[in-house]
């Protein structure tokens, strides 16, 4: 599925290594945890991955089943199958959230050489699908991400996401400002497009988020690298520990 | 220069402005309405670049003895509100076509062309044919709206005494490269009447148009514009307004292309508890130069006045705004608000904006912004991330720049059809 390969990533207004060499290889199906203190690199990827300006690749590749996805543009790869789920979702004062929904899941059906959706084929859907994320019909028409709470912003990207059915996500701190509650919710929502097909990469900080998305595998990330790999029981061990004991151990290897 | 010679030499660029041009038959009163106006016009004397209110935008071609030329443009899409059931009143390069118009009836309407008004006696129209543009030349002057009321050759006087229910729809056609037309309208919509105005069209190669518009109480006044097509095409227009008490006043003008325009609006909210709106939506593309100028005097209580203009520039296009919001003494709870913005599509173009409150009122709200910017890249990338491809993001983020001033047309089937207008203008100019 994603295929990550020695990449090396600078900025582009600064002459600053921020990735080292990461290497990730994420099956069909799986779940893949990245964890790490801040400023290792984590967000990073994921806005590499998804196109994001403002960086440039030195060094390595990237691939989406075997596709160069790091040449293509942002909308290029999102109609490849990739989503980001922001960890800092963008208001859009004037674009009502349906038409915002709308407008992203035609244009990723007409990229790929699919029928559009009808009016009322896409009414039902969306309906059906914001109903299991609790996102009411205020929330659908009012502009994109304009006055949500944290916790509805967050809700609202899971929404998205539901609606493209993308063969990756790429989850970034989705659980950063949510409550209990909240984060159960979008847990359920994520865990609802879990088919056994489609691969999650779950950027987090904490533990608990991995309760509710159970991980195939855990990685730990340090200075724009992948240090450490291991079960679910590394996230464990970093939620008990913290980071030093373990980074030490990295360097003394 | 001394001051006294550079106004000198305003006067005689005036009076040779005006040298040949003859009044139009009318009755003696008429005669001494434009008379009076021509007085005006050659103690003030046309404006210069130097003047303040037009230091932004340069009167030169608008001055000049000859109209200069403006190609004819023919289109292949249907004007827009060609599909709305109305009543159509044609002007070709400022004349009146009464062939291709409709009959000057409808219920609660009295619709009459300017010349006809003006040679008979009707009393409203006397106490209203440049009353208000004269009115209207303090603070500051207005020499080209006088210019109008002096020489203009056509329009139409329209009373309304009820409910009209379809618009009255100004289509303005231009066929010849060289015309120079000057129409003025006067509208007076009666007590409780309810009266829709539509205006469309590049009109003649230079357009000077004056609309006075007296809304009395209770009553209510829509008008929505579009200034489109015939990109060489020059226009000054005046509207003037008085709104009385729980009134409403609502202007919406859409521009799209054109080297010069100027749209001047100046309101008088005079009656308690009244509302009046004036917005506008301009795109300009290259040699475009749109000026909106908007005088809004609150002398009542409790009134709400709102002024929303957004510009979209690009490849070396220039606008302006010069706004104001005048709230006197005695108009206490007055709501004003005023937004002005222009999204640059590139690094070459330009907007230039002057936003004034002048409030003398203690207990007021009014609050104002101008803005100048890019397209949002945040926003931008979020939805290409969710793959819309670049140009079809970038024009959903203008157009919802452009939203707030769409909302103010209240007829959703119009509203629909002008972003439709405008959605077609970005899809022609992608890169």
């Amino acid at each position: 599925m994603l295929e990550i390969k020695n990449l090396h990533v600078k900025l582009e207004e600064e002459d600053k290594q921020i990735l080292k060499g990461v290497n990730l290889t994420v099956g069909e199906g799986e779940v893949h945890a990245i964890m790490g203190p801040n400023g290792s690199g984590k967000s990073t990827t994921s806005y590499v991955l998804s196109g994001r300006d403002g960086y440039v690749v030195t060094e390595g590749e990237a691939t989406l089943d075997g596709e160069d996805i790091l040449e293509m543009e942002p909308e290029e790869r999102a109609a490849a199958g990739l989503f980001l789920a922001f960890q800092y979702p963008v208001e859009i004062p004037g674009v009502s959230n349906m038409t915002f929904l709308r407008t992203a899941v035609n244009a990723q059906h007409k990229a790929r050489g699919e029928e559009e959706l009808s009016a009322t084929d896409f009414l039902k859907l969306v309906r059906a699908k914001a109903k299991s994320l609790q996102i009411d019909a205020d929330m659908l028409k009012r502009p994109v991400n304009m006055g949500f709470s944290g916790g509805e912003k967050k809700r609202n990207e899971i929404l998205q996401m539901a609606m493209l059915e993308p063969k990756l996500c790429i989850l970034d701190e989705t659980d950063s400002g949510l409550d209990v509650d909240a984060m159960k919710l979008v847990s359920d929502g994520v865990n609802a497009l879990r088919d056994g097909k489609r691969s999650f990469v779950v950027i987090t900080h904490y533990q608990r988020l991995l309760d509710h998305i159970k991980p195939d595998v855990v990685h730990i990330m340090y200075d724009g690298r992948i240090v450490k790999s291991g079960g679910p029981e590394l996230a464990l061990e970093v939620e008990h520990n913290g980071y030093a004991d373990l980074l030490a151990e990295v360097e003394k290897a | 220069m001394k001051r006294a010679e550079l106004k000198q030499k305003k006067l005689d660029a005036t009076a040779a402005r005006v040298e040949g041009m003859t009044f139009p038959a009318g009755a003696p009163w008429a005669e001494a309405l434009r008379q009076d106006a021509l007085n005006r016009l050659l103690t003030m004397g046309l404006p210069q670049g130097r003047d303040e209110y037009w230091r932004w935008t340069r009167p030169d071609s608008l001055n000049a003895t000859e109209a200069p030329k403006a190609a004819v443009f023919t289109a292949g899409e249907a004007p827009v509100f060609s599909g709305l059931d109305r009543i159509k009143l044609v002007f070709v390069d400022g004349v009146f076509d009464a062939e291709a118009s409709d009959a000057l009836e409808g219920e609660n309407l009295e619709i009459m062309r300017l010349s006809d008004a003006l040679s008979s006696d009707i009393h409203w129209v006397k106490d209203a044919y440049g009353v208000q543009e004269k009115k209207a030349q303090v603070p500051v002057e207005r020499p080209f709206a006088t210019l109008n009321t002096a020489f203009a050759t056509d329009g139409m006087v329209i009373r309304a005494t009820g409910k009209v229910a379809k618009p009255v729809s100004f289509v303005y056609l231009h066929k010849e490269e060289s015309s120079d037309a000057i129409l003025h309208h006067v509208i007076r919509v009666d007590e409780g009447a309810d009266l829709t105005v539509l205006e469309n069209g590049p009109a003649a190669a230079r357009f000077n148009k004056v609309m006075e518009i007296e809304v009395a109480d209770k009553a209510a006044f829509h008008h929505v514009r579009a200034q489109g097509r015939d990109h060489e095409r020059r226009a000054v227009t005046h509207i003037f307004a008085t709104v009385g008490q729980e009134a409403l006043f609502k202007s919406f003008t859409m521009t799209a292309n054109g080297v010069l325009t100027r749209n001047e609006v100046f309101i008088d909210i005079i009656g308690d508890d009244s509302v009046a709106h004036v917005a506008g939506a301009a795109m300009g593309d290259g040699d475009f130069h749109h000026d909106d100028t908007v005088f809004i005097t609150h002398d009542a209580e409790r009134c709400e006045s709102r002024q929303v203009f957004k510009k979209v520039l690009r490849n070396g296009a220039k606008a302006v705004f010069q706004g104001k919001i005048l709230v006197k003494p005695d108009a206490q709870k007055t709501d004003g608000y005023q937004i002005s913005q222009g999204l640059l599509l590139d690094d070459n173009s330009q907007f230039l904006a002057k936003p004034e409150l002048e409030i003398y009122a203690d207990d007021v709200a009014c609050s104002h912004g101008s803005t100048v910017g890019a397209i949002d890249e945040e926003a931008l990338f979020y939805l290409r991330s969710r793959g819309v491809p670049a140009s079809d993001a970038t024009d959903l983020l203008t157009l919802a720049f452009l939203a707030e001033a769409i909302e103010e047309i209240e007829d959703k089937a119009i509203a629909e059809d002008i972003l439709h207008r405008l959605e077609g203008w970005l899809k022609r100019r992608r890169k």
